[in-house]
């Protein structure tokens, strides 16, 4: 796999990552139709994601959990908007309760993948995420993130 | 100082990602400005080759995206750029980012393992349509 590229458009909120596999797009299609599948990569290895619900159909709902170091499980859903198999499909990311409610209160983004057949073969496959807002982000970030995870600032720091 | 600070940006061959919240170089200068002092939309106009209303449009996105507070003096809109939105939105879409990457690398991991398991591609095609 090879990210070819990652931007970021501040004034829509998005950011988009562009990757390419040598497999074919219907293989790819499966990682995230397949809920055994899905789940072994959608939470970190400290937040395994367990997909309780998945489908990915117009309207459709996915519900699951994540099971972190300390026994927590933060629960989050997902709601298919349109889904174009196997090409493209759209949904909304928040997160929820401990009933498995979709949580009012809680930040939710909208995931926008795009798979095209490479001329060469392969697949590329387009993730545009719309995120939301500062603090919304802030929330996300705490739902899986890895504990202690230190990020470089970069040069920020220094300018700052 | 804010133009220690400018001459530091200038030198950042990826300004684009140290302010990522930024898109485009005039809205970074007016940030870098503004995080030295207040300073005035018309003074802010005066220093770049656009209209009042293009810079007066730049201040909005940036105050939009919470980078600098403005404030009214008698005619006058004073622009401050905001140090803490502007560190921790860095912060946050770097490890955004980062998260994304990370879930990237799983998904071509599991692709891989899939493929190994499942050689024939056609398999999934039967897969699907006996759903």
């Amino acid at each position: 796999m090879t990210v070819t590229s990652v931007s970021r458009t501040t004034d829509t909120r998005t950011m988009t990552f562009t990757a390419e596999f040598d497999a074919p797009v219907s293989r790819v299609w499966n990682l995230w139709e397949d809920p055994r599948l899905l789940e072994r990569w959608w939470g970190p290895p400290t937040y395994p994601a367990t997909f309780e619900d998945h489908d990915l159909r117009p309207g459709g709902r996915s519900n699951y959990f994540m099971t972190g170091p300390e026994g927590d499980t933060p629960r989050g859903w997902w709601k298919a908007l349109s889904v174009d198999p196997p090409n493209h499909f759209e949904f909304e990311n928040g997160m929820a309760g401990p009933d498995g409610e979709p949580d009012p209160a809680m930040p939710s983004m909208v995931v926008k993948v795009t798979l095209e057949e490479r001329h060469q073969g392969g697949t590329r496959m387009i993730s545009e995420i719309e995120y939301p807002s500062t603090e919304a982000m802030e929330k996300f970030l705490s739902m899986g993130m890895e504990e202690g995870m230190t990020l470089a600032m970069g040069q920020m720091d220094a300018l700052l | 100082m804010y133009n220690h600070m400018v001459v530091q940006l200038a030198e950042q061959t990826d300004a684009d990602r140290l302010f990522h919240a930024l898109a485009d170089a005039t809205r970074r200068d007016i940030v870098t400005r503004a995080l030295a002092r207040e300073h005035s939309v018309s003074d802010l106009a005066r220093s770049y080759p656009m209209s009042f209303a293009a810079v007066q449009k730049h201040v909005a996105v940036l105050e939009r995206a919470e980078l600098v507070t403005k404030r009214r003096k008698g005619r006058e809109q004073l622009v401050r750029g905001n140090i803490d939105a502007v560190r921790r939105t860095h912060r946050l879409l770097e490890e955004f980012e980062a998260q994304w990457l990370d879930r990237l690398d799983r998904f071509a991991t599991v692709l891989a393992d899939d493929l190994d398991r499942r050689p024939d591609p056609t398999d999934d095609t039967e897969r699907r349509s006996a759903r």
